[in-house]
């Protein structure tokens, strides 16, 4: 059976009439189930010992990012040293999963994490809009992986995708993968643009296909970000992905999570949908700014007894 | 709850059904419930009670409306706290009916109206130009502590005298109500008299069980124990608060007297100094 489905997949890439035969033959999201299932594991409630070690995990899954305009070396310098020491008065506190920059910030970076254990990523393929010819993304993805990334979160073309030029993407995502040498490859679907579950489910599929090591949610830059259902949808896609093909892809929800409530939702999400091989920094991220001084504030008021305030962290 | 569905009672009201009101807490300019779902009675109504959960979100809203509350002009403040005495006099019949006296009425009314024209003029009065002994300009502007717990007094006047100095020079405030109904009724003026929501939070319930965790939250700058009986608690909460180094202002050692003219201290206690030196060239 196994034997079959991989066959089966090993020739949807081959053209692109397969390709989007396969693609559109996935079956469609119930839009009202997922959202129903997304809301009741969020109403989950998690305390004591459980909620400080879900806070320790989430605080290792951060993908610590500052994607901005006005991002200086000194300010990536400052997050860098954040992520490796997140709270700095308790060294008990584990460190953060990534820091994510853009490509010209990469060195800054990388000399600013050595040896800290922490990743460093960063976005390439003319993020965050995606629109730019192939050669220029390559050339951009080559560039920040020799300059120290060890991970690239790429765009895909949603214009080429919402056209239903499906192997114009998977090309597009194979060859930047290509490119990224031994740097892992995050493709991010921007879900905020693609219009409807059925259409997450299948840019996942497509990603995975074309050989994402992980499969992330959005830029942050458009009005709507990571939500819970679409990452539930996302989570049921790597999940079917491994039981047919063996391999198992991660998932980082990004933009809009903000909230330790917010962070162990997803937590929760990923334990009853692929169950506790995904419960770990290598299989699932997030992406976030804002959301690490909240996990510190929560995690300081467990350790001391009372409420924090925001005055007694870093302003990022 | 049976005698409000009672056939009696029900025909009595022209056989209508009894809208019984229960008084919710004032967070963020809404009208939540509490968190924990409790509520208690008094006096036969039903009455939101806080939670420490309650106290954390009411923070929040309160940390989030400082600034811009503090950054409006002092003008504008002192509109809004004018506008709450009009908003108060118009709904007279409601806290009469609650049993606040006349009296005391009048006197709330008046008091905010005596800190809506202090708030552009504390600045005078409480800071002001330094002579210094060196070529320099020297300034000390009062500016608001922050977001402020407040233990309020059980009376209205009371009530109205410890929210308002706190909220004129642009602190946001948290408020452990004694007499909850009048307290929500007072939440009731507020969210329709321009004040922005969250400026001020009320909560009812039972101060013992909430102000310890106003005490020792580090995002509360300042604790204002006017309307704490208990000294053993004051005691304590004080303690707490001095882990976060925050104003306290001490319950006082006599029953107040809230009709007398409360002078500055009020909104001086919940003010900082801020003191600029600038350069004097020739």
């Amino acid at each position: 059976m196994t034997a079959t489905v991989t066959s089966r997949l090993s020739g949807v890439s081959g053209s692109a009439f397969n390709l989007r035969s396969f693609l559109h033959g996935l079956p469609g999201v119930d839009k009202v189930g997922v959202e129903a299932r997304a809301a009741a594991l969020g109403t989950r409630s998690v305390k004591t010992t459980a909620k400080a070690a879900a806070i320790d995990l989430a605080i290792r899954m951060v993908d610590l990012t500052t994607l901005e305009g006005a991002d200086t070396p000194g300010k990536v310098r400052a997050l860098s040293a954040k992520g490796v020491r997140p709270d700095p008065a308790d060294p008990t506190c584990p460190h953060v999963a990534a820091i994510c920059v853009y490509p010209a910030m990469v060195p800054v970076a990388a000399e600013a994490l050595a040896g800290s254990g922490v990743h460093l990523a960063s976005v390439a393929t003319a993020f965050p809009s995606g629109q730019a010819p192939l050669e220029v993304k390559l050339a951009d993805t080559r560039d920040a992986v020799a300059a120290g990334a060890d991970e690239i979160d790429m765009v895909i073309s949603r214009g080429a995708f919402l056209s239903g030029r499906y192997d114009f993407v998977y090309d597009e995502i194979v060859a930047v993968k290509q490119a990224c040498g031994s740097a892992h490859l995050k493709v991010i679907l921007e879900t905020g643009e693609l219009g409807t579950y059925d259409n997450v489910r299948r840019a996942s599929w497509l990603a995975m296909l074309a050989g994402a090591d992980f499969i992330k949610t959005s830029t942050g830059k458009v009005p709507v970000a990571a939500t819970l259902p679409v990452t539930l949808v996302m989570l049921e896609a790597v999940r079917d992905f491994r039981a047919q093909t063996g391999r198992q892809v991660g998932v980082k929800p990004a933009g809009g999570i903000r909230t330790t409530k917010d962070a162990i939702k997803y937590l929760v999400l990923i334990n009853e949908t692929v169950g506790e091989d995904w419960l770990d920094p290598d299989w699932f991220r997030f992406g976030a700014s804002s959301l690490l001084n909240d996990l510190l504030m929560q995690r300081t008021k467990l350790t001391t007894g009372h409420y924090a305030g925001p005055d007694y962290f870093t302003l990022d | 709850m049976p005698e409000s569905l009672s056939p009696a009672k029900a025909a009595a009201r022209g056989g209508r059904l009894a809208v019984r009101k229960t008084y919710k807490l004032y967070i963020g300019g809404a009208f939540p419930r509490s968190e924990s779902g409790r509520t208690y009675l008094v006096d036969g109504d039903n009455v939101a009670l806080a939670s420490r959960k309650d106290a954390r979100d009411a923070v929040v809203a309160a940390r989030k409306a400082q600034p811009k509350w503090a950054g409006a002009t002092a003008y504008n403040r002192g509109q809004v706290l004018y506008r709450i005495a009009e908003m108060v006099e118009a709904r007279r019949a409601e806290f009469i009916a609650l049993g606040v006296p006349a009296a005391e009425l009048d006197a709330a009314v008046d008091r905010w109206v005596w800190y809506a024209g202090w708030s552009d003029k504390i600045a005078q009065v409480h800071g002001g130009a330094n002579p210094v002994a060196g070529p320099f300009f020297n300034i000390s502007a009062p500016e608001p502590t922050g977001v402020v717990g407040v233990v309020a007094p059980d009376s209205f006047l009371g009530l109205v005298s410890v929210i308002a100095p706190a909220i004129v020079t642009g602190n946001t405030v948290v408020v452990l109500a004694a007499a909850p109904q009048v307290a929500v009724t007072l939440a009731e003026v507020l969210a329709t008299s321009d004040v922005p929501g969250g400026v001020v939070n009320i909560l009812t319930g039972h101060a013992a069980e909430t102000a310890p965790w106003l005490a020792s939250h580090d995002d509360v700058n300042a604790l204002d124990l006017t309307g704490l009986a208990d000294q053993d608690l004051a005691t304590e909460l004080e303690r707490a608060a001095a882990g976060s180094l925050k104003r306290v202002v001490r319950p006082p050692a006599d029953t107040p007297d809230f009709t007398a003219d409360p002078g500055l201290g009020p909104m001086t206690a919940l003010l900082e100094t801020k003191t600029v030196w600038h350069p004097k060239g020739f």
